[in-house]
């Protein structure tokens, strides 16, 4: 009843006027940026951070909160309406969506996702609420061994299981790694990768960091590609379903909320896994299989309904563990460190207001998300029309604006300019950047972790296998780096029966390493889950460039 | 000698593509439609997509004239296009269509119009739609 109690609270501080206010800007941003392609909430966010400085901290955190379950909402727009997905968690969607719009049921698809994400979101943040004091009342009691082991998990899980090739995701986190060294060493005051340049010596601001990667490096990616041939958004009306879209629908929602959640809070979860999975099942399950394809209203529900339960499960390590699961939570954490607050176990009870109000705004954050977006989704599929290079140059403008804000000093933007140019290269060489940016964010906090364990064991290595969790970890991460050799060494030695070892990873998962071969099955959904913008499925050509001469 | 029109798939747009077709017939010469877009959004509904092509084609090979249909999907801006080919076709008359804008928004992004009006070596011909008459 704790918690039920705590939940109140929060819902009254929600619901002051200042911060629903914040909540209402959240979610319009956040859609907005879900409807547009190759901005997602992390960038949104990474841009607003310093835009936070002078602000509340509950205030800011409930705009980001609507940033976040926004952008999920608005990513099924344009997969719906246009085949072209705003967000890399709504690129199945498009498969039938698109396909419903064309056979002129795109107000029953529109409606489905607005009111899957709805109770998914709903379920998911419930979900939240019931689990994150049990997982942070445990974590307060893990010692420092354990701590570390639980990060190494989470640097590792996402740089060896995301992405299409894991030396790249280890470089990149590697580079990560690199840029959380800079400045004094915590322990010992020595500097460290500061090369006699005194205005590094403090470290690298993390939010010149966020921004550089997440707003310099992708516009100006996206602004190398900008030019492709337009295309023609479906004409529709007011999103509504009919009575056997309801009867069709409920299920798979449920369904996607439940595959959903637990990987959101799996570390490498992410939105990507279960909306395949939702799909691949509702194809399964349904009793119309050969609409799949032609536009089944199943293939929209069920993984509208699991990208937004995921968006859920992915707050649940962040704020109890302070363990940041995808590209958005690691911004958001970001700003957590930034406001002078210390992520991990004791946020719960260091910041038990700040964290319900959150909480409780989610729940405000998703009714009126599906309140502007019910009635209003052929008008958002309009921001499409503004010509990109209006919006990437803002981007920049904004970006630099904002990082010089920070600390007024120009040494920052030059930094923001190196560190925005090596996000252009990685995305330029496929290089993911959700391990660069958990390197830059978890990187500090393992290694104090790491420090403090050693100095507990006065030097002695075998300090960090003194808890018995941690020893599970390292055997868990073990597995996850070894799982892909074993599995090719079997499949070698059985002569390359790979579907039948796949396929167990269609059912129900909750270890990593059956996550990982459902990662394995799943490549091409899933090559780089920060890319939103050039990962997704081209639409097909509309047009050819053609002459007619008359004869 | 030809006659060139810009055209959109619009009321105005269509009111132009109608005049443009009687000089063409009256005059005796191709006809050149111009459809472009710089293809910098995601969505632009005034570039023709290949069913709109094939009706815009269908559609002028039932009049009695010469035609040639000039499309950009990745083009420069529109004025810029349908002066290039003016240009290049050594037109004898450019036929555009107008829509009103407001004061901010022609302060914002031009007028197209403006610009083919002024820059034009030949005469130019501009309607509105029919209801804005």
């Amino acid at each position: 009843m704790d918690t039920l109690n705590l939940l109140m609270e929060g819902f009254a501080s929600a619901l002051t006027p200042i911060n629903l206010l914040f909540a209402f800007l959240g979610v319009l941003l956040g859609t907005a940026v879900g409807v547009l392609p190759g901005i997602g909430p992390a960038m949104a966010i990474a841009l607003l951070l310093p835009a936070t400085y002078g602000m509340q901290t509950d205030a800011a955190l409930i705009m980001f909160a609507g940033i976040y379950y926004g952008g999920m909402y608005g990513g099924s727009t344009t997969s719906i309406l246009l085949n072209t997905p705003g967000e890399s968690a709504t690129v199945i969607t498009a498969i039938e969506g698109h396909k419903m719009a064309k056979a002129g049921r795109a107000a029953q698809a529109l409606a489905t996702a607005a009111i899957g994400s709805f109770i998914a979101g709903t379920i998911g943040t419930a979900l939240l609420v019931a689990f994150a004091p049990i997982v942070a009342d445990f974590a307060v009691s893990m010692g420092a061994p354990s701590y570390m082991a639980i990060m190494l998990l989470a640097l590792i899980t996402v740089t060896a299981v995301l992405g299409s090739s894991k030396i790249r995701g280890f470089a990149s986190l590697g580079l990560g790694l690199a840029i959380g060294l800079v400045g004094m060493d915590p322990v010992s005051g020595q500097n460290r990768l500061v090369f006699g340049f005194a205005p590094l010596a403090d470290g690298l601001d993390i939010v010149v960091v966020a921004v550089a990667i997440f707003a310099i490096g992708e516009a100006l990616w996206i602004a190398a590609h900008l030019r492709r041939t337009p295309v023609k958004t479906i004409p529709v009306g007011t999103p509504w379903m009919g009575r056997q879209d309801w009867k069709r629908s409920w299920k798979p929602w449920l369904r996607g909320t439940a595959y959903g959640f637990p990987f959101g809070a799996l570390p490498a979860g992410g939105a990507e896994v279960p909306t395949f999975l939702s799909y691949v099942t509702e194809k399964k399950l349904s009793k119309h299989p050969e609409e799949f394809g032609h536009g089944a209203i199943e293939g929209v529900a069920g993984p509208e309904a699991a990208n937004n339960a995921s968006a859920a499960g992915t707050l649940t390590p962040m704020l109890t563990l302070g363990l940041p699961t995808n590209a958005t939570a690691a911004v958001m954490l970001a700003f957590l460190v930034q406001k002078g607050i210390q992520p991990g176990p004791f946020l719960f009870d260091n910041e038990p207001d700040l964290l319900w109000t959150m909480i409780a705004s989610l729940f405000i954050g998703n009714a009126l998300l599906l309140l502007i977006n019910l009635p209003l989704a052929p008008m958002w599929a309009k921001l499409l029309k503004i010509p990109r290079p209006y919006l990437y140059s803002g981007i920049l403008f904004f970006a630099t604006l904002g990082a010089f804000a920070v600390n007024l000093q120009a040494t920052d933007l030059v930094l923001l300019l190196v560190i925005g140019a090596l996000g252009f290269a990685m995305r330029r060489f496929g290089l993911p950047v959700l391990p660069l940016i958990l390197g830059v964010i978890i990187g500090p906090r393992a290694e104090k972790q790491l420090r403090q364990t050693l100095q507990l064991s006065s030097g002695e290595v075998s300090g960090l296998f003194g808890e018995p969790l941690a020893v599970a970890i390292y055997v868990i991460i073990a597995l996850v780096l070894l799982f892909p050799l074993i599995l090719k060494l079997v499949r070698r030695l059985r002569g390359g029966s790979a579907p039948a070892l796949v396929a167990p990873a269609t059912g129900p998962l909750d270890g990593p390493g059956t996550l990982d071969a459902a990662a394995e099955s799943d490549t091409a959904q899933e090559q780089d889950p920060d890319r939103a913008a050039h990962t997704v499925p081209q639409p097909a050509p509309q047009d050819e460039h053609r002459r007619k001469d008359q004869p | 000698m030809s006659i060139v029109v810009g055209y959109i798939p619009s009321p105005a747009g269509e009111a132009a593509l109608d005049r443009a077709v009687l000089e063409a017939r009256r005059a005796g010469c191709t006809l050149v439609v111009v459809n472009s877009s710089r293809g910098d959004a995601p969505v632009d509904d005034r570039l023709i997509d290949a069913r709109q092509f094939n009706e815009l084609e269908a559609r002028l090979a039932g009049e009695d004239i010469d035609f040639w249909i000039e499309r950009f999907p990745q083009g420069g801006d529109a004025a810029a296009e349908v002066l290039r080919v003016a240009e290049a076709r050594r037109a004898e008359l450019i036929v555009i269509g107008l829509r009103k804008r407001s004061a901010v928004g022609k302060f914002l992004m031009g007028s197209t119009a403006q610009r083919i009006i002024l820059q034009a070596t030949c005469p130019v011909l501009s309607l509105k739609a029919p209801d804005h008459l």
